[in-house]
């Protein structure tokens, strides 16, 4: 195991300074000027000359990819050009809420998708297997940004004053505030890995709520979450039913399985003990891949939602021309989704012994 | 005196009336047999109506501002039709106008040309690339094979939508920048099912012997190879249409693709979105046509893979 563990993070490496490459060359090398394009196409050459300067887009393009690589092994992901803030700062402020909401949209996505891609095997053909398999081709289909859209008008307009309404945007109603979880538990000003993710988890209202027991906050946390979370899971979860649907159809054709069954085990105690631990390493390959898709969706949720997450940031750069918080965040998701492919990967070969011994 | 036809003539008949087996015929036969395929096609057979006789269908142009043209127009009117009890009064607009007093319905008609346009485009611009990265990965092997394909892994890395915004955000916000986005993040894919497929074609006879006979690289790989390794990649490719549809639509929706006054349906729920409120028929309406658009896509490919894959067709 430990040698096939290593063997994967080796592999890693080229894909890392690929990555880097390609945030790089997508940055730097495409056309467009950065000090036109933010300045406005006046900017004398002198001033231009000044911005080139001051971000280093004068130098050569070797020398600026290796001034590009060394901060970023520091932990730099350079400064806004609208702001001078440091990229890094605003994800990290912006990264909770979006980390929430991926999970509330993958857990969503999961329980549903699997359950509905188990019973749908488990009654083949049958009407609800139909039904739910057309739902779910429809489901992948839809957009996400039509879905939210559609989401809102329902639950915020059509349901208003009713039990089932629910907030169309933001965290929380206003008038509650959520006290940090560092400042409740006395924390102080200490610093350290510990503070960093006690202010990261703070930022995550639902977790807020729950770990400081304040219960008004978490419900209207969560009851904030539901529409968004929905809407980005959605397409995850018709493409997790689907492959659930087929993978344990295949596995319950399998000769074991008949084997099961001739012994006189009970169809259910067949699904449940030999159908589905061996219908799930596709699922979890599947489940992991959609992060990355989740990371995307969430640039269209947050839009719609009108939530300050991560995707809410980007598409405020791209719409201010700010490359340099574009290319930082780009980064830095494609490194989490690398992350947890590998973390998809090692799983997967914990799972099933052939592929850590191939 | 009586002829009397031998069963051997018979056969020989038969055999001589029926049509050898292709292929292609074999393929629409098996797609046309399942049900989903059959309302794929139906779904993209009237959008290809639409597309086509988007001028006859539509009462106005895609751009016509019916202020001032048309008594008692108002921006964002609900839909209006005489038979489901809209006033006679009133002028009929199927789908109603939207926030520059356009007629919706000609509009979403229209957008059938575009959307259309969008998907080839995008997946034939990536097929192109991404077929000869893969034919020239799949031929050479080797240092050539390798660099090739870990370039591809890279790309791959990124979620697909997300490298697409840089890329978009980086060229500048169009409708050919956000396709030409969207189909270098599909090439990867095509480049490996190609390269896979080359693989297993050129271990063939045929190929060996061509080879013998002193036929070029290219020849090889464009005579031989390419036309019998072509099958999955359109497959793949046809599955491709409906996603890049969405994602151009997507890009469309966040201002990065196709620009006002063009009739895109991702661009008009994105300029209308903040009348959700007063005009939700204006996100309804291009919704449906956009998510229909990608479900016949959708299911059309998953017809044409059954159809075509060779383990489902015991």
């Amino acid at each position: 195991m430990t040698t096939y563990i290593v063997r994967r993070l080796l592999v890693t490496i080229p894909v890392l300074f690929g990555i880097v490459l390609v945030v790089f060359a997508v940055g730097r090398l495409l056309p467009g000027d950065p000090c036109h394009i933010l300045l406005g196409e006046r900017a004398s050459n002198a001033v231009c000359a000044a911005f080139n300067h001051d971000f280093g887009y004068d130098k050569p393009v070797i020398e600026q990819f290796g001034d590009y690589v060394v901060a970023l092994s520091h932990g730099d992901l350079g400064r806004s050009l609208r702001t001078n803030l440091p990229v890094g700062d605003l994800l990290i402020s912006r990264l909770p809420m979006t980390v929430e909401l991926s999970i509330y949209a993958l857990l969503f996505a999961t329980t549903v998708g699997i359950l509905v891609g188990v019973i749908s095997a488990y009654r083949r053909n049958s009407a609800i297997d139909v039904v739910s398999m057309a739902i779910a081709n429809l489901g992948v289909s839809i957009p996400v940004f039509v879905l939210g859209l559609l989401f809102i008008f329902f639950f915020a307009i059509v349901l208003k004053d009713t039990f089932f309404a629910l907030p169309p945007s933001g965290r929380l109603t206003s008038g509650l505030t959520v006290v940090p979880l560092a400042e409740r538990w006395g924390m102080g000003d200490t610093g350290g890995p510990i503070r960093a993710i006690v202010d990261f988890v703070s930022n995550m209202y639902s977790f807020n709520g729950l770990l400081s027991l304040q219960w008004n906050v978490l419900s209207d946390a969560l009851r904030h979450l539901i529409l968004p979370a929905v809407a980005l899971g959605t397409i995850p979860l018709a493409i997790i039913a689907r492959i659930t649907r087929s993978s344990l159809l295949e596995v319950l054709g399998l000769d074991y399985v008949r084997t099961a069954r001739a012994k006189g085990l009970a169809e259910p105690a067949v699904v449940r003990k030999h159908g589905l631990p061996n219908a799930m390493l596709p699922v979890v390959t599947i489940v992991g891949l959609q992060v990355g898709g989740l990371l995307a969706g969430a640039v269209l949720t947050e839009t719609i939602f009108n939530l300050a997450g991560v995707g809410r940031a980007l598409y405020d750069a791209i719409t201010s021309h700010d490359f340099a918080v574009i290319q930082g965040f780009v980064f830095v998701i494609a490194l989490g989704f690398l992350l947890v492919n590998l973390i998809v990967d090692i799983s997967y070969a914990y799972l099933d012994p052939r592929i850590r011994l191939s | 005196m009586s002829v009397v036809a031998s069963p051997v003539d018979l056969v020989a008949d038969q055999l001589a009336t029926a049509r050898p087996a292709s292929l292609w015929r074999d393929t629409i036969a098996n797609i046309l047999r399942q049900r989903n395929a059959q309302i794929g096609l139906l779904i993209l057979a009237i959008l290809v109506f639409l597309a086509i006789f988007a001028d006859q269908l539509a009462a106005f142009g895609s751009d016509d501002v019916l202020l001032g043209h048309e008594e008692g127009v108002k921006r964002l009117s609900a839909p209006c039709i005489h038979l489901l009890g809209c006033a006679p009064t009133h002028v009929e607009h199927y789908f109603g106008l939207d926030g520059n007093a356009r007629d919706e319905f000609s509009r979403v008609i229209h957008g059938a040309r575009i959307s259309l346009w969008i998907g080839f485009a995008t997946v034939g611009f990536a097929i192109v690339i991404g077929s000869l990265i893969g034919l020239v990965a799949g031929y050479a092997e080797g240092p050539v094979d390798s660099i090739l394909m870990r370039t591809m892994d890279v790309v791959l890395v990124f979620p697909s939508l997300l490298l697409a915004i840089a890329i978009v955000a980086a060229l500048g916000p169009s409708l050919i920048n956000a396709q030409i986005a969207i189909g270098i993040v599909a090439i990867p894919i095509y480049a490996r099912v190609m390269r896979a497929s080359v693989l297993t074609v050129k271990e063939n006879g045929f190929v060996t012997a061509s080879r013998a006979l002193g036929e070029s690289a290219a020849g090889l790989i464009f005579r031989r190879i390419l036309p019998n390794a072509i099958t999955p990649i359109i497959v793949t490719g046809t599955l491709g249409i409906g996603t890049a549809v969405l994602e151009v639509a997507a890009l469309s929706f966040l201002g990065l693709g196709a620009q006002p006054p063009l009739a895109e349906w991702g661009s008009m729920i994105g300029l209308e979105r903040g009348h959700l409120f007063t005009a939700p028929h204006l996100i309804l309406f291009p919704g449906i046509a956009l998510s229909m658009t990608v479900f016949g896509f959708n299911l059309f490919g998953d017809g044409l893979r059954d159809a075509l894959d060779p383990r489902l067709n015991r």
